[in-house]
């Protein structure tokens, strides 16, 4: 630990100054009051271009994808570059999806995806499905935000002799986290983003300029790893795809590009802004971080270059691959701007653990508190239910890490972007259309996340040596084809989804089974001028 | 997308515009695996699996801003 002192100063000083970045963010651009769920969790439905790029960037792309993404492409090669395409059809895909979602939840004062689908298709049942999906899906999200910190912290020699002291600084550090969350709502995170985004984009152009000038260039580093792959017994890895993985490698970033916006951080990072220009021109702005992505990436192969050998797993024999980049800008920097760069990955971690501890909350606040507890909740109760609710959610991701294997916050991972996507019908096609009807999209749903789960379930892992949820590759040959071609798990569960849904509501409207009443009209998804009371019938308060 | 088509005061953003199909250049072009799955031509080093995906970023920014800002002032 005393070789890296400097590191841990650097450190130390970078996160205190963001934290109390998050506590003055309460009276950035302050309201009158911030015990509105508006305010408190949509920092005022208000923030322009600029904020907005920040803020969904910090959101979208986390600590844990700029230390996964490359340890990634450390282990297997190309197949990790799928975050590239992922990250690049997202934009023309949510472009007019998102506005149309935007605008009605405008019009309707929603403030989670849930909400929507609560008065689109007139089910409070199939909004607690989504809801709960949601909740599910991004609590070990935010676990991981932790695992990118500790990949960090171990990096820099903080360890203890005992489970309460290796953990000490992760707890101190999301205790700040929660406090600030609690006090100043989305403002804090969308404050702190501007100086993560800042330091995360300065510390991965040094690193792509001046780690392959010492390694002696792209050629280099691109052939160590190429050699590395040859010399591996595993059939999958190398610098391009094979015949067995191409299919995988196109599923899995077309299936994770459907995922992304359905995930509920997502979804609050664009109801925060302003107006559809401003989500629409974000969607062009954005790709620059999917750029910053693909050179992220490439510190895996540079991590082989250098011949970096990452650190022992939380399990005897086990390595902690996540390791690898740490490690990496430990090898090639001098110790402060290690130091500024550790402060980047830790404090990248704290953008996207603060939107998604206060989206899960809003979920619980809105489509279960409200829904189930207290049906005549005023905004203030509301605001202060997910406020409470995100520090119980935070606790919850605090004990994943401390009592679980970290693994096991990984594999939950793999899991939530299987079920996420399971909401696809009734939140994205939801948008176009309600034909599918109320209750073939709960027998969708319930379909898909079987599938998705027992196709989890029977995937081992050979290299790390388990038996079950080894990965999103879904090999066909369990299904008595002769091949070795893997597709991604998500994307025949959702297909599967569909066609159970599009079946079963043939199905119910045969039988001329009720299929709610829908509170929307066609004009709704079309709005584009910030409420006014004039715009806001009564109506509008007896949907929710 | 039927709407009754009444134009009050509250501003719409109709969505409905031919360019909008431009869109599915940067969704499709990304997923197609034989266009990029190779070793040469090298960029910089960079065999063309790499540059040639990350170039791609640059056609989906392209599209997106080409759509936004023709599609931008027609309500």
């Amino acid at each position: 630990m005393r070789n890296h002192i400097t590191e841990i100063v650097v450190f130390t000083i970078l996160f205190l100054g963001v934290s109390a970045v998050g506590f003055v963010a309460a009276r950035w651009r302050r309201p009158d009051t911030l015990a509105h769920l508006d305010e408190w969790g949509l920092g005022g439905r208000n923030f322009g271009g600029w904020i907005t790029w920040f803020l969904i960037g910090g959101d979208l792309y986390t600590a844990y994808t700029f230390v996964a993404v490359p340890a990634l492409l450390f282990g297997g090669g190309a197949l990790g570059f799928f975050a590239v395409p992922y990250t690049v059809i997202i934009y023309p895909m949510a472009f007019l999806v998102l506005a149309r979602l935007w605008s009605v939840s405008r019009q309707h004062g929603f403030v989670t995806p849930a909400d929507f689908v609560r008065a689109r298709f007139g089910s409070p049942t199939l909004a607690l499905v989504i809801a709960v999906t949601g909740i599910v899906a991004t609590m070990p999200y935010i676990a991981l935000q932790l695992v990118g910190i500790e990949a960090v912290l171990k990096t820099m020699g903080v360890t203890g002799d005992n489970a309460l002291a290796r953990h000490l600084p992760i707890i101190i550090a999301f205790a700040i986290l929660a406090a600030y969350t609690y006090r100043s709502g989305l403002r804090a995170p969308a404050l702190i983003a501007f100086v993560k985004d800042t330091l995360i984009y300065l510390v991965i152009i040094v690193a792509v300029i001046y780690i392959p000038y010492k390694l002696g260039g792209w050629g280099k580093i691109f052939g160590a790893a190429e050699a590395k792959f040859a010399a591996t017994p595993a059939p999958n890895d190398g610098l391009v795809l094979n015949a067995a993985n191409q299919w995988q490698y196109v599923t899995l970033a077309f299936g994770s590009a459907l995922a992304l916006f359905l995930y509920p951080h997502s979804v609050t990072g664009v109801l925060a802004s302003r107006d559809r220009n401003v989500i629409k021109r974000n969607m062009s702005a954005l790709p620059a971080y999917s750029f910053l992505l693909g050179l992220i990436a490439l510190l895996g192969y540079m991590a082989i270059a250098a011949g970096i050998k990452p650190l022992a797993g939380a399990t005897a024999g086990s390595v902690d691959s996540n390791t690898v980049v740490p490690l990496l800008f430990q090898r090639m920097f001098p110790g402060w701007f290690a130091g500024v760069a550790y402060a980047a990955v830790g404090i990248g971690a704290l953008v996207p653990a603060a939107i998604m501890s206060i989206a899960a909350a809003n979920l619980f606040t809105r489509n279960i508190y409200r829904e189930y507890f207290r049906r005549d909740a005023t905004p203030a109760q509301e605001a202060t239910v997910s406020k409470i609710t995100s520090l119980v959610v935070k606790v919850g991701a605090l004990g994943f890490i401390i009592f679980l294997d970290p693994q096991f916050s990984i594999d939950l991972q793999l899991i939530g972007g299987v079920i996420i996507l399971q909401t696809l019908p009734a939140v994205a096609i939801g948008l176009y259309t309600r034909w599918l009807h109320r209750g073939a999209l709960i027998a969708g749903w319930a379909v898909g996340m079987a599938a998705g789960f027992w196709m989890l379930y029977v995937t081992p892992n050979v290299a790390t040596k388990r038996a079950h949820f080894g990965g999103s590759a879904y090999a066909l040959s369990h299904l008595g084809f002769d091949t070795k071609v893997t597709i991604y798990t998500g994307f025949i569960a959702v297909i599967l989804n569909i066609l159970v849904a599009v079946g079963v509501t043939f199905v119910l409207r045969a039988m001329k089974t009720p299929d709610g009443v829908d509170a929307t009209v066609e004009d709704d998804y079309h709005v584009d001028q910030p409420r006014t009371e004039e715009d806001t019938p009564e109506a509008v308060d007896v949907n929710l | 997308m039927v709407s009754s088509g009444d134009e009050q005061a509250v501003p719409r953003d109709r969505d409905r515009n031919p360019l909008y199909w431009l869109l599915l250049v940067p969704i499709i072009v990304p997923l197609l695996v034989p266009l990029y799955n190779g070793d040469g031509p090298k960029l910089f080093g960079f065999p063309r699996f790499y540059w040639l995906q990350l170039a791609f970023i640059l056609i989906g920014v392209g599209t997106t801003t080409l759509v936004y800002q023709l599609t931008k002032g027609r309500r």
